[in-house]
């Protein structure tokens, strides 16, 4: 299968260290890239330029043909991205925060209906009403992969996602990359975990 | 590859413009002193008392050159901004950071010596003066973006982040003097004496002349004096961090 | 445009949930404003001379007041990401973000303001070039205080240097807002004033947003 996602010799600096240097990967539809590494090598560096928050010091990102610097919003669009910081506002409750943050990234607003069936997948249908703040670490991090699930992005960009989660969780994560892939979808995912996903690549990243 | 090895390249122009200080400096600290020597002769010797300030004029050959210079910094201080953020030239923001207080020294001598005239001018230390007040709000300005510079443990982001405030303070610094002037004719009718004076006489003018051209040549050997020891103090920064 | 009124809805309901902080706000507006009389002194004329200057101030800090968790929350819960990684130009999220900080604190404090107004013996002209004044001037606070806030995100000392890089900004609208206060007292027009007032904020309007993206995707780095 062609790739549909290509990063071509990249390279980008955290501060004024350069942590990322000369990277190339490709990756087609349906196919998960599992990132691992020792901290400080680059990982969320890296996630953090394909989600273009850092800019890349030189390489480039295409993304179905088309480098990403000339669509930045189209690949935007294409891109959901959960951070070390799960993104969610204490005081609103869980539904709130997804139905803002899918509006804010997809134009429009998500049902009730379809926010209570993405908590659903990871088991958080009964927090909907309920604040943010309420919730413990391992649940807010279900809520955020909840969105990341709704957006209905191809690309998932993922840092860290089994932060404070259990097995219980890692399970539904699991089967939701599983879920993903199946549809076509890619994602890259930075992890210390082992995730069980046999069809996944690996890449290794050291520090340069 | 030791790690301020990979970042060799950050200082690939730094190194060439080490070596032009390096030639050139010594000689820039000569001409600056032989001129501030000859500048000072002209303003504090053959510069005619005035009739209306006495000897007290004298002090205008400090100020308004001052006052000239730390404006003129201010506005370099956005240039280098503009080269650090569109161009991302690495020797900017170590300028800038050598520059800035270097400016705000030359506003706030401007601010002292304004002071120490109005004494015997206005009777008081300080008058709200149009041009003063707009003075030590150049200074505020100084002030903030070597507070912001300083600010982050990851020196890069404050270089950057004073960038972007030098580039909103100088379109800001029209407006700010604009509408302190309107504040004072609004509050102060036309005082009598006004700091810097009405017209300017030739046999004032050239010692002015000297006195600005030399302490610009002072400006120019400080900030790259500064510029200088900035990046040694980057190097060691780099060398010291852990990964 | 729905993504614009979805981050203003999404900040208003935040503020909703936490009314304190917004009764703070005006709580310190009220009470800076009566240390004054407190501190100088009752005599009727002399506050009326300086109400005009003293309520603008007294605005200006409130304003200030409110402005350090206009970014900081969302750079510390990591919401921050999210609006850099939304298909959304930044410039009009930071701008959504001032529209929502204005109305929860520019525009409630031109309207308390009136009624410390009456306490400083401020005639009818007088308040209503207050209250428009602060109506057309706040703006241009939220949009500079935002600038700082953005700027200021993950340094050390990180309010006081925001007060510090705000304020000398903020000195054009404060002698105009403050003149068209007197200026209404001693019976001149107010045209000029509320002009001038008004071109500052459409000037901050066309350039502080693109300043406050660029700090903000600073942060994001």
């Amino acid at each position: 299968m062609a790739p549909v996602l290509r990063v071509d010799a990249l390279s980008c600096r955290r501060g004024m260290r350069r942590v990322v240097e000369g990277l190339s990967f490709a990756l087609a539809g349906g196919e998960t890239l599992l990132l691992s590494g020792r901290n400080g090598s680059g990982k969320t560096t890296l996630l953090r330029a394909l989600a273009l928050f850092v800019p890349a010091e030189s390489g480039t990102i295409t993304w179905r043909d088309r480098p990403v610097s000339e669509d930045p919003d189209g690949w935007r669009r294409d891109v959901a991205w959960l951070g070390h910081l799960d993104g969610l506002k204490g005081d609103l409750a869980a539904g709130e925060n997804i139905a803002a943050a899918i509006h804010l990234q997809c134009g429009v607003a998500p049902s009730r209906a379809a926010i209570v069936e993405a908590l659903e997948r990871f088991g958080m249908a009964a927090a909907v009403d309920r604040p943010v703040r309420s919730l413990s670490a391992g649940q807010r991090r279900r809520v955020a992969l909840a969105r990341v699930a709704l957006a209905g992005a191809p690309v998932w960009l993922l840092d860290e996602p089994l932060n404070a989660l259990d097995s219980a969780a890692q399970a539904e994560l699991t089967a939701a990359l599983t879920h993903h892939a199946e549809a076509g979808g890619l994602a890259i995912v930075a992890t210390h975990t082992p995730l069980d996903l046999p069809n996944a690549r690996r890449l290794e990243l050291a520090a340069p | 590859m030791s790690r301020p090895a990979a970042n060799l390249h950050f200082l690939a122009n730094p190194a060439r413009f080490r070596r032009f200080v390096a030639r050139v400096l010594p000689a820039l600290w000569l001409v600056t002193a032989a001129s501030l020597a000859g500048g000072l002769w002209l303003a504090l010797v053959t510069a005619p008392v005035d009739y209306q300030q006495g000897h007290t004029v004298r002090i205008m050959f400090v100020h308004v050159p001052s006052a000239w210079l730390s404006m003129a910094g201010y506005a370099l201080l956005a240039g280098l901004g503009a080269s650090l953020l569109v161009w991302r030239h690495p020797l900017a923001a170590l300028m800038a950071r050598a520059a800035a207080p270097v400016g705000a020294c030359f506003a706030a001598i401007c601010l002292l010596t304004g002071s120490l005239w109005g004494k015997p001018m206005w009777g008081a230390w300080w008058v709200w003066d149009a041009r003063l007040t707009s003075m030590l709000l150049l200074f505020f300005l100084y002030l903030g973006h070597i507070a912001l510079t300083r600010a982050y443990d990851n020196p890069d982001r404050g270089d950057r982040a004073a960038a972007i405030l030098a580039l909103v303070g100088v379109v800001n610094v029209p407006v700010i003097k604009f509408s302190v002037d309107w504040w004072h004719t609004l509050h102060q009718p036309a005082s009598v004496v006004k700091i810097g004076g009405p017209t300017i006489h030739p046999t004032i003018l050239w010692p002015l002349l000297a006195m600005a051209a030399a302490l610009l040549l002072l400006f120019v050997a400080l900030v790259l004096m500064r510029t200088d020891s900035e990046i040694d103090r980057r190097r060691l920064e780099l060398a010291e961090r852990p990964s | 445009m729905s993504r614009f009124l979805a981050l203003i809805a999404r900040d208003l309901r935040l503020v909703w949930r936490r009314p304190g902080d917004l009764g703070m706000v005006l709580a310190f507006f009220a009470i800076a404003c009566v240390l004054f009389p407190l501190g100088i002194g009752p005599e009727t004329n002399l506050l009326q001379r300086i109400a005009g200057g003293v309520l603008w101030c007294a605005a200006l800090f409130a304003a200030l007041l409110s402005l350090d968790r206009l970014f900081l929350a969302d750079f510390e819960d990591g919401a921050l990401d999210l609006l850099l990684a939304a298909p959304f130009p930044l410039e009009m999220a930071a701008v959504a973000k001032c529209v929502a900080h204005w109305l929860t604190t520019g525009l409630p404090l031109a309207l308390l303001a009136p009624l410390l107004g009456v306490a400083f013996d401020l005639d009818g002209a007088g308040i209503a070039a207050l209250c428009l004044g602060l109506l057309l001037g706040t703006p241009t606070l939220s949009l500079i205080g935002a600038l700082a806030a953005a700027l200021t995100l993950g340094a050390r000392r990180g309010g006081a240097l925001m007060a510090l890089l705000a304020l000398p900004l903020c000195v054009p609208t404060l002698i105009f807002g403050a003149g068209a206060v007197e200026a209404a007292t001693t019976g001149e027009g107010l045209a000029t004033h509320l002009g001038l007032l008004a071109a500052l904020a459409l000037m901050a309007l066309a350039t502080v947003p693109w300043a406050i993206a660029a700090a903000l995707r600073q942060a994001g780095e």
